[in-house]
């Protein structure tokens, strides 16, 4: 028994990772713990430990700003997500034509990543600004009657939020799907070309599916942008106008901070840790799945 | 199918990538039902021509007939071609059927068609129990095998082969070859099949191209191209354990003779290419199976002493290396000869068996 402990943890190796551990131990798994603990209490502007069971949550699911919050977030997401996966998909196969100025175009594709989305946030609101931006522009170049102000107007301010989304994300999704696309044997492409298969075709049914841990990586990566948005919005929109544009972690801070709410906005977190933990749930049992199969085959 | 008529005709095909001409001025005629091999070192052009007859890649000048077709530029598939690629190029997310009949039903042919032409290549390439399989669960032999099967569904009339054995281990490799040649027998189709491998040329060919650069250096059955090779990296090139090169003059005349030291070897017997009798510094090539030892030798036309140097047992035979006018020349006898290193030994070879080469141009003389 004693043998096989050091066998496994090699005592540098341990040494190395011990600050890893403390903050995955301190942060994740305590902070997470005392969110969750702290849901079912009234606590009001500091945590207290008087419980109230699930009424905070009966709360949160009442309160109107929280259930645009949820349709927010589903909107949101799935529109960017999946522009992002389209958008990122095209651009990486344009990148794989064997184009010019290849290391250029990566450059500017990957860009908007290096930023801070509360720069990108900021920019996109300068330019839709309607004192501002395009639409001031236009009108001094002699268009006076242009009018475009997307985030003035409380139904397109998500359209704004999900381009800003897309322009930020895209380059990403094709720096991973164009490495998925470069590992791709020529030779398939050869061969289904003598078959006869058109372009597009060798695209759906070959290749994107031999390139499935890419997409899962980009996937994977967009998910968790989605989940903890908040920069952006605060950026962009701060949530306006009203409440068009607020997502479940901008209501979860400002319950915590300026409503001083404690008890709801940590029901609110819960709830945003939920979905998570059922998608890591369901990802492990897959894995176990895959992996007792492959045992059994082999 | 009786050898008539021309599958494949490639006239003055050119290629060039920028300044790199890949392929230069190539013609070849490929009959019907011919096996040709194009043989050749890695760079020499061989998978690029093969490519631009299957229309993977467009040519600089040029023209290529199919079935007296000028398909110069059509796509792969209205080519009446069906290709079998080195890294086996199955699709991985398909089973072995759906991988046989992808092709077909994008190209929007009927099912009961689709099942009976997978039927016949299964049962041909005896890979009925796998069809239900994905190319992971196979192995690299039984993935050739689907690889070829895919050719095969498209019921073509020409079959490109890409080094598909190259990927295989020894023994596989050995075991595909013939099962290659059996399906070649039975099909009566023509192949066209690049390899850098020359005993994969020398049992599958009808007719070897043997290139360098981007030419064809010669284009022959395979017996003749081993015997009589046209210049010394055709030569060299093929045959293992390597031919011998020895350096020399040639002397003409009454008395034609090669000599390099104080060694003559009478060239009466040689039989001159129509050109090259001609005197200068040339090369003399005798293969290691072509020279004899001990009584044998003394009854060949040309015979010499020497002692021996390294003996290499290979199992099947052994090669022994000794020195012929002060270079290096191995030549092969029976496995159970035992030679002790030093021993003063008779070689003897007949050299109307030998080549001999222009030191400048290479060429046979």
């Amino acid at each position: 028994m004693q043998k096989s402990w050091r066998h496994r943890f090699h005592l540098p190796a341990v040494i190395g990772t011990i600050p890893m551990i403390l903050v995955a131990l301190g942060v994740f798994v305590i902070g997470i713990g005392f969110s969750v603990l702290w849901s079912f209490t009234s606590s009001k502007l500091f945590p207290t430990y008087d419980f109230v069971g699930l009424a905070q949550y009966r709360r949160l699911w009442a309160d109107n700003r929280w259930l645009v919050s949820v349709n927010n977030i589903w909107f949101f997401g799935l529109m960017s997500i999946t522009c992002n996966m389209v958008f990122g998909y095209l651009l990486a196969v344009f990148m794989d034509q064997r184009i010019r100025q290849e290391d250029l175009f990566r450059s500017i594709f990957l860009y908007p990543f290096a930023m801070s989305l509360i720069v990108t946030g900021l920019v996109w609101q300068w330019a839709l600004d309607p004192n501002l931006g395009l639409q001031e522009a236009l009108r001094n170049w002699g268009w006076s009657s242009f009018s475009f102000a997307p985030l003035v107007s409380a139904e397109t301010a998500l359209y704004a939020l999900v381009v800003a989304g897309i322009w930020q994300g895209s380059g990403v999704t094709m720096a991973i799907l164009l490495a998925g696309l470069r590992g791709i044997d020529e030779d398939i492409w050869k061969a289904a070309r003598v078959d006869g298969i058109p372009t597009w075709r060798t695209h759906v049914s070959i290749v994107a599916p031999m390139m499935k841990g890419a997409f899962a990586t980009a996937f994977v990566l967009q998910c968790v942008g989605v989940v903890r948005v908040y920069d952006l919005v605060i950026a962009m929109t701060g949530g306006g106008p009203g409440i068009a544009t607020s997502m479940p972690a901008v209501y979860v801070i400002q319950l915590i901070t300026v409503r001083q709410n404690v008890g709801q906005g940590m029901a609110g977190a819960t709830m945003m840790l939920l979905p998570v933990l059922i998608v890591l749930a369901f990802s492990g049992i897959l894995l176990w799945r895959r992996n007792r199969l492959r045992e059994a085959g082999a | 199918m009786a050898q008539n008529g021309t599958s494949v005709s490639i006239q003055d095909l050119s290629l060039s990538f920028g300044v790199v001409t890949v392929l230069e001025t190539l013609n070849l005629d490929v009959a019907e039902g011919e096996f040709i091999v194009l043989l050749g070192p890695s760079g020499c052009g061989k998978s690029t021509l093969l490519n631009c007859i299957a229309g993977l890649l467009d040519v600089s000048e040029g023209s290529i007939f199919i079935k007296g077709k000028n398909v110069t530029w059509e796509e792969p598939k209205d080519r009446g071609i069906g290709m079998v690629f080195q890294s086996y190029a199955l699709y991985p997310q398909m089973t072995v059927e759906k991988n046989l009949s992808f092709g077909l039903r994008v190209a929007g042919t009927p099912k009961d068609e689709i099942a009976k032409r997978i039927a016949r290549a299964a049962e041909i390439l005896q890979i009925e129990p796998l069809l239900q399989r994905k190319p992971a669960a196979l192995s690299g032999g039984q993935r050739q095998r689907v690889a070829i099967g895919r050719a095969l569904v498209r019921d073509v009339d020409v079959f490109l082969f890409d080094e598909p054995l190259s990927n295989l281990d020894a023994k596989l490799r050995a075991e595909l070859r013939v099962e290659i040649k059996l399906l070649h027998r039975k099909l009566q189709n023509t192949m066209i099949y690049v390899t850098h491998d020359q005993i994969e040329a020398m049992t599958l060919a009808d007719r070897i191209a043997v290139m360098k650069g981007g030419v064809i250096q010669q284009l022959d059955a395979p017996q003749t191209i081993y015997n009589r090779p046209v210049n010394r990296f055709v030569a060299g090139f093929l045959g293992s354990p390597a031919m011998n090169f020895i350096d020399g003059q040639a002397e003409t005349g009454a008395t034609a003779a090669f000599k390099t030291g104080n060694v003559s070897i009478p060239l009466a017997r040689y039989a001159f290419d129509a050109a090259g009798n001609s005197s200068g510094p040339c090369v003399f090539g005798i293969r290691p199976e072509h020279v004899a030892l001990g009584e044998a030798a003394n009854a060949m036309p040309f015979a010499i002493d020497a002692a021996v140097e390294i003996v290499e047992p290979m199992g099947s035979d052994t090669l022994v290396w000794t020195k012929l006018g002060g270079q290096n020349f191995s030549f092969r006898v029976e496995a159970e000869k035992t030679l002790r290193n030093g021993e003063p030994i008779r070689i003897g070879f007949d050299p109307a068996r030998a080549s001999l080469f222009d030191s400048q141009s290479g060429n046979r003389m």
